[in-house]
């Protein structure tokens, strides 16, 4: 049974705050297979494709016919728990200023034994468990036994919080509240208990549909915030930029057309303003207290979202330009991700297909809804995973991209998607 | 698993010449300062001029970017036979199986066995993360309790499988920790009760303090050659009277509960020609208490599961009706990194030799000698076993 989490006192502004340590990091290259998995959610161990064994820990061969051909397959993570051992000394930092610590040992019904974190629903006796690869603080896999059944409050046992970045008693920053997805996260975040939502706001003097109601919640506070202007981002980071654990940049300028159908660079130079250099913006003000709080208690620092497009991936011609704003945002996040990484800041990216908004009005259904964009957010946040792909079509257009992203490129080109 | 008849046995070859470099729980100076240090008693305690060693095998950790080749030049040697040995706690009967099959063949007249580790103060956390690519992806990321935490869970699983105890554990601990007294090397000084045992602070549960080994610096050596050539030099000596190795055994075990000394012990004991109430005294490898009563068991003293009954009925001290780890035993001589994987051999052949003092085990012929080494994931991977005697 995990004890809910109780609402942090305030943070005593004498006390200094501790810097982030993080857990082991190094891996080898096979390892990162569970990783790359994790970061999208899935628990997946090597398998071999000539006999069928799965192995862990990760090979560059079959441990049981030798066979290189091996493959990451998603499991169950059904197992069993051999033993437990609760650690009062470690090595490392990270693990020292959080003992003690808890280690079992799980044979899965796929066949490996596997060390694994334990979530503190999990006792010492011999039982069955649910075996889960998540992100820990340092952007690595690690392998997490759960309780079969799910029970109340799970999210908030301290080892499992230390990982993910449920909004919880957080304060959040969403960069644009005047858009239907920008107001649903808002409420989403409210409703998944953020403590503080503040709201941006780019142009304040005007009446927008919509914000009279988010503004009423008591959670939620209207910022004034426009990507575009380097001074507005900073005078908002010298405001709030101490106190956010969450930064949420939705703010995005979406148009139609590619190339020969509009003249002159006006609109593209706007989507990269918003889209490309707004990220740019935000990320050099907001990221260094970002990192600087990574340790700091419960409610730690611990997230950046990045609202980017599937168009990201492969470029959408009737929406040309800004598939390139978005693929430009896309890189930029990557970079930004390799610099929050060593603060244990986790940058979460969403590719979104076609969106149920104004912009996307001649784009046939299924469109994502903004509220199940908003949920999708912070189920992310809630996971610990780095990529997050919403919806139906951006769920289709990644598995053709993984495929083969040569033919969806000719796809996409041939009959607009 | 191979007959017993097509193994060839040790006959004609001589072990000899146990030296240790005095261990220390820090040192500033490297491992091939230790390695330099132990050759040099080699020298002195046989008499062999150097340049007649002809035969060299080296077990260290730190001796990293090294390998034993760079050990040949660093000391001015130029044997015509080599052999690295990284593989800790087994090295010390790998080197001997290796050495004296050298010997045999005639590749070389004197292989001199060497294990030395430096311990510096931040030495054996810089190990542990890079042990082994296992270590490195799939248990350091884990709590980084290196080997302890492997090994409780291995505790814990096998007190709950066959009813052992902490008492039990503790029984191991505590006996060592007497024939420690008796060991100036030993670098635990203090007589180690029960109560202190089952007080200590815990270290990875069901793991406490004294179940857990003190890295420290130092070394230990000693020289194969033919019988011959030791009793012309007027050295004592012990013979070898049968000898296995084993690597991953009993790897569909989800959980150790045995080691590999069981898939092979038959035939150690059909090439000594001995069955194990003939063993005088026994040198375990004792990196924890649990690991110890495995011996017991797959080394057939007991059955599997008898080993908490066993350590109640018996006494392990030097003067008691089962020796086991005269010296004191890495638990309380303090483990020295591969070295640790010849502790057990040096303190046989000065059990043998009559060089062991006041902690000799009266009238010891026959000795065995244990080695376990290697936790690259979730188990020690390598065992060995070597039966000596005292020349018949």
């Amino acid at each position: 049974m995990t004890m809910p989490l109780m609402r942090p006192k305030r943070k005593n502004p004498v006390l200094r705050t501790p810097q982030i340590n993080l857990p082991p990091g190094s891996r080898g290259r096979v390892a990162l297979g569970l990783t790359a998995a994790a970061a999208q959610g899935r628990f997946a161990l090597q398998t071999c494709e000539d006999c069928g064994a799965v192995q862990y820990p990760p090979r560059e061969a079959c441990h049981r016919c030798l066979s290189p051909r091996l493959r990451w397959r998603e499991q169950s993570g059904a197992g069993r728990l051999l033993a437990t051992t609760t650690l009062h000394h470690s090595n490392d930092l990270y693990f020292r200023e959080r003992l003690p610590w808890r280690l079992g040992m799980v044979q899965l019904d796929a066949g490996p034994s596997v060390m694994a974190h334990l979530h503190g629903a999990v006792g010492d006796d011999a039982q069955r468990v649910r075996l889960g690869a998540r992100l820990d603080r340092a952007g690595q896999a690690v392998l997490i036994a759960f309780p079969i059944e799910d029970e109340a409050h799970m999210a908030d046992d301290p080892m499992l919080r230390e990982m993910t970045s449920d909004p919880k008693f957080r304060k959040v920053l969403v960069t644009d509240g005047k858009t239907a997805v920008g107001q649903a996260l808002v409420k989403a975040l409210v409703k998944a208990g953020a403590d503080i939502v503040w709201t941006g706001h780019a142009e304040p003097w005007k009446k927008l549909p919509g914000m009279d109601e988010l503004a009423r919640l008591p959670q939620v506070s209207l910022v004034p915030l426009d990507v575009t202007n380097g001074r507005s981002v900073t005078e908002l980071a010298g405001e709030i930029g101490g106190k956010v654990d969450i930064v949420i940049n939705n703010a995005e300028v979406h148009r139609g057309f590619g190339i020969a159908a509009r003249r002159g660079t006006d609109v593209a130079r706007a989507e990269m303003d918003v889209n490309y250099l707004g990220l740019l913006r935000l990320a050099q003000e907001f990221g260094p207290p970002l990192k600087g709080r990574a340790a700091d208690g419960v409610t730690h620092a611990s997230a950046w979202v990045n609202l980017l497009s599937i168009y990201a991936l492969s470029n959408f011609p009737p929406h040309g330009t800004f598939s390139a704003s978005k693929a430009a945002a896309y890189s930029l996040a990557q970079c930004l991700r390799a610099e929050m990484r060593p603060a244990g800041i986790r940058v979460i990216n969403v590719f979104p297909g076609p969106i149920d908004e104004e912009w996307n009005q001649q784009l046939p259904p299924p469109k994502l809804a903004p509220a199940a964009l908003a949920n999708a957010v912070v189920k992310a946040l809630r996971d610990g995973v780095e990529d997050v792909y919403p919806g139906d079509v951006a769920q289709e257009w990644l598995e053709r991209w993984r495929d083969d992203p040569k033919v969806l490129e000719r796809e996409l080109a041939l009959n607009g998607g | 698993m191979a007959h017993p008849s097509l193994r060839r046995g040790y006959e004609g070859v001589a072990v000899a010449v146990p030296v240790t470099v005095p261990y220390r729980r820090y040192a500033t100076e490297g491992a091939h300062w230790f390695l330099g240090q132990a050759v040099k008693a080699l020298v002195e305690s046989s008499g062999i001029d150097k340049a007649d060693i002809d035969g060299l095998a080296v077990s260290s950790f730190s001796l990293v970017p090294d390998t034993a080749v760079g050990v040949t030049q660093h000391l001015g040697l130029s044997p015509r036979w080599l052999d690295h040995l990284p593989t800790g706690g087994a090295s010390g009967v790998m080197a001997l199986r290796r050495a004296a099959r050298a010997v045999q063949a005639g590749d070389a007249n004197v292989v001199a066995c060497v294990a030395a580790d430096t311990n510096h103060v931040d030495s054996f956390r810089q190990t542990l993360g890079g042990f082994s690519q296992f270590a490195r992806d799939a248990t350091y990321p884990y709590g980084s309790g290196g080997p302890n935490s492997v090994f409780a869970m291995i505790s814990a699983h096998y007190m709950r499988t066959f009813g052992a105890k902490r008492e039990d554990f503790g029984r191991i601990a505590v006996s060592q920790r007497a024939n420690a007294l008796m060991n100036p090397n030993a670098l635990f000084k203090k007589p180690l009760t029960l109560d202190e045992y089952m007080a200590a602070k815990a270290i990875s549960e069901p793991l406490h303090l004294f179940d857990c080994v003190m890295p420290c610096a130092g070394a230990d050596a000693f020289l194969v050659m033919s019988e011959a050539r030791a009793r012309d030099l007027g050295l004592p000596y012990a013979q070898v009277r049968g000898a296995i190795e084993r690597h991953n055994a009993y790897a569909d075990d989800p959980i150790m509960v045995r080691g590999g000394w069981r898939m092979d012990r038959e035939d150690l004991y059909a090439m000594a020609g001995v069955r194990p109430d003939a063993i005088d005294f026994i040198q375990t490898y004792d990196d924890y208490p649990v690991v110890v009563m495995m011996h017991f068991e797959d080394l057939g003293f007991c059955d599997k599961g008898e080993g908490p009954a066993f350590v109640r009925e018996k006494r392990l001290t030097w003067d008691g009706d089962f020796p086991n780890n005269t010296s004191g035993g890495q638990l309380s001589v303090g483990q020295a990194g591969a070295a640790g994987g010849f502790l057990g051999m040096v303190e046989a052949l000065r059990q043998l030799t009559g060089a062991a003092g006041e902690r000799s085990v009266p009238n010891a012929a026959t000795g065995l000698v244990c080695g376990f080494g290697m936790v690259t994931y979730d188990r020690c991977l390598c065992t060995g076993a070597v039966i000596l005697g005292a020349p018949t």
